[in-house]
């Protein structure tokens, strides 16, 4: 008979052993072979692919060290780099005092002013920072930029649009239903060429907009219409008889929205608001087909270099951990936030 | 009952206004010829960059190099053209543009010139407004295929599968490579090389198509090169060059000539080292090629350097091809790409 | 009344704002195409298509039309979709429930699973299958050869296709009088299960219809099998790709609809003698539909569009074909693109509607 739980848990039943055995199997003929690409064999040091060819049989992460630069800043100047490492960690401080999962309205205001200072660190032309143009931004850096400013966008949007299609207005309430369904019923990719690449068509005769700006609106409104669907259906898991209560209370409609029924229902929706900011994030690699060079950009891009071509497996396996990572931490952080939140209710 | 009434009530409503939207697409259809946009060349002075569309990334076109300096046969031509323009092969603004995506940015007036391994057609021509003002690199399509196919020659593919790239000739080529042999051609379209190379050396193809200028470097970076082989026959003409919108003809001028005197440069000798004695040369030829003599950079709008200084950035078009398809590179044969003189198709026209 | 004349103006003027943008920019592009000398014309999609489809559940020849392909490269894209959405749901519901079933090892795994496929970009996902697929499959010369009929080898699946007699018609009505049948079963009156009865009726029907066909059996010739039906390897790597990203993200919503019922919900049905089982399925999961509409709604019209993802891997959907290929060919920029946000808004609307409605009905019911 097996005691210990940790051991019952793993070959306590039949079912579980049976588990146990073929994770197992799975593992040894899984992991040595990667082992031996990833790290045994891989090559460390080298000028370019034929170099790495003769140095090992692995993969030839000369190439990812080669590059490295490239992949997280993209052409940004390199005396200027210190500005997006400090915009980042200005962003990932704000991102820890939220994970309190306390102060609602400071909180809203702490990230307005993190942006806006960033915007000014990354832009430059004042106060004493050259200017960069943003065809100079690539690499991971912009795929957090673009994530971060619609993810900022799509939020207050999406309640709006979510009240809206709640509303008593037919014209408030159909407009927000159109609006909803058109962003969500067209593929990312078709209205990101749309606004990228026709848009000058619609637009007054030399009238042009940054391309990175055009970006983010499409995908703010595209990422705001999943928002909206996702809080309504929290604001559908509010019990009535919350505002009810609320409005005997004698509060304004106003106030029982914001106060009471609003907070409740993202709370509810926070799995879902994680999972479209995990999806923006890594929607930001179709920005690439636009001619912006987010990582996986620069990543297919690099391949074309005569030096290192045929890398592919290299390129896109350290894309792939670069996002698992990030998409990692946004992941957790939305795990705390929903246990902080969870506490806070039951 | 009512509740499929509301929801067909709903999706009418909605039906509406998206047909509402698309009739007014449709009612934009009546157009026709209007004045030209105003001269390009001026423009680019005024904002003091060249915005020169070119390739994401295509071995020895357009590249960027380990610190993200964008190099290439099609790059160097932006850099000759700011060079003449502009005075400073540094002040052009690259705008990498997708396939789907060149002509209409090159309509749009995002860019001033397209430079993108992109080969002229007649519908291209008539319907898009476009003109290609000359060529820069002469290709056709060829197959990489599997040696032990024992396949020779490219009418031997009947009944094959090829793995292709969309969103070029390509595709049409081999559609019509097949027609006209009456063969029976498969085609299988991948977004990116990449994957389609993969899918070729796991079997699902029996081999690979693209520009010759591509097929070279492509079997280099395959896991046995010499398993392969690349048809010697090439299934289609792909005269890649400078693109332009019709109706500045005075900017088509300036390309046409910026092409001219990098071609004539290796003809008369003048290269990116020399080009400072070649002042004194004595052929009235070279003279001419360099602005000593004669006004030609003034009839164009520009001043007499111009030709001096796309030579000094860049060199002439055998050292710009050797830099990017030479031995040292990618090593693909100049082939058509020589010299009129050396067995090539570059012939240029005299200067006087 | 001031309020209610309010909320009228306010509507108005939203109503007002949202016509003028749009008409800022239909009259900008009117100018604009004028200007470049440039005309909106949709004639194109009557002209001669001359490119192959590879894989094709309705006729395709390439003499056919441009908007022929439209239809094709649309059949492509609904059948993808429906298989994704079937197997999605179906391993979100798995994930979920090995989430939630407290077993450390089916637990652990399962969130293992979800974290890696919701972390990792989609495209690179699809990809990876794709080259595992291609991987694992026999090379052309030695195929799995199923009794001589079928054949399985990096190509695909090769199975024999019924060519003449009146199978279609049979196997037709059979489906038919079958799916009428399972939906109006109680309303006939029936007695007996319909389990017990229509896969019967089923299996008879199409045996029948196969009995009467004749048969197209594919035999190796040259590079390639030739006759039979083929499902390619492209298929099958799209679907599990985008199946299995879809279901980690409705695993996820599921769970939080689960654990968005009340609490008490669980704890008096199992204090009404409820097994573990009945809890779930007869208490805790009709009351999570209601929060899990909406997400799963957003989800199911992620996978319609995910197989755009098909033309980074060969399978002909509407936008490798239309957006790619007759783009390209036409040059047709705006009146191509139109065309597919059009498709893709139409089918998804559709969808979204009927979504909708199944949600209302819940909202009315629960309560």
């Amino acid at each position: 008979m097996i005691r210990h739980p940790f051991l019952r848990a793993l070959v306590g039943t039949r079912l579980n052993l049976a588990l146990t055995v073929v994770m197992l199997a799975l593992l040894a003929w899984v992991v040595p072979p990667l082992y031996g690409w990833l790290l045994g064999h891989a090559v460390w040091e080298a000028p370019n692919r034929a170099g790495c060819a003769a140095a090992g049989s692995g993969a030839c992460w000369a190439f990812i060290r080669a590059r490295f630069a490239l992949f997280f800043y993209g052409i940004y100047p390199e005396p200027e780099r210190w500005r997006v490492d400090l915009g980042f960690v200005l962003l990932l401080a704000a991102g820890l005092v939220a994970l309190r999962g306390r102060g609602g309205a400071k909180l809203v205001a702490l990230f307005a002013a993190v942006i806006a200072i960033d915007a000014v660190l990354l832009v430059g032309g004042v106060f004493g920072l050259p200017f960069v143009p943003t065809a100079q931004w690539g690499g991971l850096m912009l795929n957090v930029v673009i994530s971060a400013i619609a993810i900022a966008g799509a939020l207050p949007l999406g309640i709006a649009l979510a009240f809206g299609r709640r509303s008593t207005y037919p014209i408030i309430r159909l407009g927000s239903i159109a609006f909803i369904e058109f962003w969500r019923g067209v593929p990312l990719l078709t209205v990101l060429f749309m606004g990228l690449i026709l848009l000058p068509m619609f637009l007054p005769n030399g009238m042009t907009v940054d391309n990175l700006v055009r970006a983010l609106v499409v995908m703010t409104l595209f990422e705001g219409a999943y928002m909206a669907e996702t809080i309504r259906g929290g604001l559908q898991g509010v019990p009535p008889g919350q505002s009810e209560a609320a409005r005997a209370l004698g509060m304004h409609e106003g106030q029982v929205r914001m106060k009471v029924v609003l907070p409740q229902a993202l709370r509810l929706s926070i799995p879902g608001i994680i999972n479209i900011a995990v999806d923006l994030f890594k929607d930001t690699t179709l920005v690439s087909i636009v001619g912006l060079f987010d990582l996986m950009g620069v990543v297919t891009q690099s391949l074309k270099d005569t030096s290192w071509s045929g890398l592919a497996a290299e390129g896109y396996t350290f894309a792939a951990i670069v996002f698992f990572l990030s998409c990692l931490v946004i992941s957790l952080a939305g795990t705390v936030l929903e246990r902080r939140f969870a506490v806070a209710h039951r | 009952m009512t509740m499929i009434g509301t929801m067909l009530h709903r999706a009418t409503q909605l039906g509406l206004a998206t047909a509402a939207l698309l009739a007014m697409g449709v009612g934009m259809a009546q157009a026709q010829l209007a004045a030209p946009p105003g001269p390009t060349a001026e423009a680019i002075k005024k904002r003091g960059v060249l915005n020169c569309g070119v390739d994401t990334g295509v071995p020895g076109f357009a590249f960027q190099d380990n610190a993200g300096k964008w190099k290439g046969l099609d790059i160097d031509y932006c850099r000759a053209i700011a060079a003449a323009v502009l005075g400073d092969p540094e002040k052009v603004k690259y705008v990498p543009t997708t396939a789907a995506a060149r002509f209409t940015v090159l309509q749009s007036g995002e860019i001033d010139v397209l430079i993108r391994d992109s080969t002229l057609t007649f519908s291209r021509s008539t319907q898009l407004g476009l003109d290609e003002v000359a060529v820069n690199f002469y290709a056709g399509q060829g197959f990489l295929v599997r040696k032990a196919l024992g396949v020779s020659k490219a009418a031997d593919l009947q009944g094959a599968t090829i793995c292709v790239i969309t969103g070029a000739t390509l595709e049409l080529n081999i559609a019509d490579f097949a027609r006209s042999t009456g063969a029976k051609i498969g085609t299988l379209l991948f977004d990116k090389p990449d994957e389609a190379v993969a899918a070729m050396e796991a079997g699902r193809c029996d081999g690979y198509t693209d520009d010759s200028g591509s097929l070279a470097g492509m079997r280099s970076t395959l896991k046995v090169p010499n398993d392969w082989m690349v048809l010697p026959e090439l299934i289609s003409k792909e005269p890649l060059g400078i693109h332009a919108r019709s109706g500045d003809p005075r900017w088509q001028k300036i390309l046409f000539w910026v092409d001219t005197m990098l071609k004539s440069g290796e003809e008369y000798g003048v290269t990116q080292a020399n080009v400072d004695q070649m002042k004194t040369s004595k052929d009235p030829f070279v003279l001419r090629l360099v602005g000593v003599e004669g006004d030609f950079g003034k009839q164009l709008g520009l001043d007499n350097e111009w030709s001096y200084r796309a030579i000094k950035a860049v060199g002439n078009y055998g050292e710009i091809y050797d830099r990017h398809f030479g031995p040292k590179a990618l090593d693909l044969p100049r082939g058509l790409n020589n010299l009129w003189n050396k067995g090539g198709m570059h012939y240029t026209l005299p200067l006087r | 009344m001031t309020s209610r004349q309010k909320a009228w103006g306010l509507q108005a003027l939203a109503l007002i704002g949202a016509g003028a943008v749009l008409a800022f920019f239909a009259v900008n592009a009117v100018g604009n195409l004028a200007a470049r000398g440039m005309v909106l014309d949709y004639g194109f999609l009557w002209q001669r298509a001359g490119f192959d489809i590879p894989f094709h559940l309705v006729a395709w020849e390439p003499s056919f039309t441009y908007g022929h392909a439209l239809f094709v490269a649309g059949v492509n894209t609904a059948f993808a979709s429906v298989l994704c959405i079937a197997l999605a749901s179906a391993l979100g519901l798995v994930l979920a429930l090995m989430r939630l079933s407290g077993n450390l090892l089916a637990g652990g795994v399962a969130r293992v699973l979800v974290e890696v496929i919701r972390n990792t970009p989609q495209l690179t996902q699809v990809v990876f299958f794709y080259l595992a697929v291609l991987a694992v499959l026999p090379p052309m010369r030695q195929s799995l050869s199923m009794g001589g009929v079928a054949f399985l080898n990096v190509r695909g699946l090769y199975v024999p296709a019924p060519t003449d007699g009146p199978w279609d018609t049979i196997a037709l009505a059979t489906l038919g009088v079958v799916l009428v049948a399972a939906v109006l079963w109680r309303r006939l009156g029936m007695m007996v299960p319909r389990l017990f009865v229509l896969p019967a009726v089923l299996v008879a029907g199409l045996a029948l219809a196969g009995w009467t066909a004749g048969w197209d059996v594919p035999v190796l010739k040259g590079f390639n099998f030739v006759g039979g039906v083929r499902l390619p390897p492209e298929v099958v790597a799209l679907v599990l790709g985008i199946s299995i990203y879809t279901s980690a993200f409705i695993a996820e919503a599921l769970r939080a609809a689960i654990q968005g019922v009340h609490r008490g919900q669980g704890e008096a049905a199992r204090s009404l003698g409820l097994t573990g089982g009945q809890t779930m399925f007869l208490v805790v999961l009709p009351q999570a539909m209601r929060l899990l509409v909406p997400p799963l709604t957003s989800q199911y019209l992620n996978i319609i569009k995910s197989t755009t993802l098909g033309a980074a891997i060969a399978y002909p959907e509407i936008l490798q074909i239309f957006a790619r290929t007759v783009l390209n060919q036409s040059g047709r920029a705006i009146e191509v693109m139109t065309l597919v946000l059009g498709v893709f808004l139409a089918v998804n609307l559709l969808v979204s509607a009927l979504m909708n409605a199944w949600n209302r009905r819940l909202a009315l019911s629960g309560r």
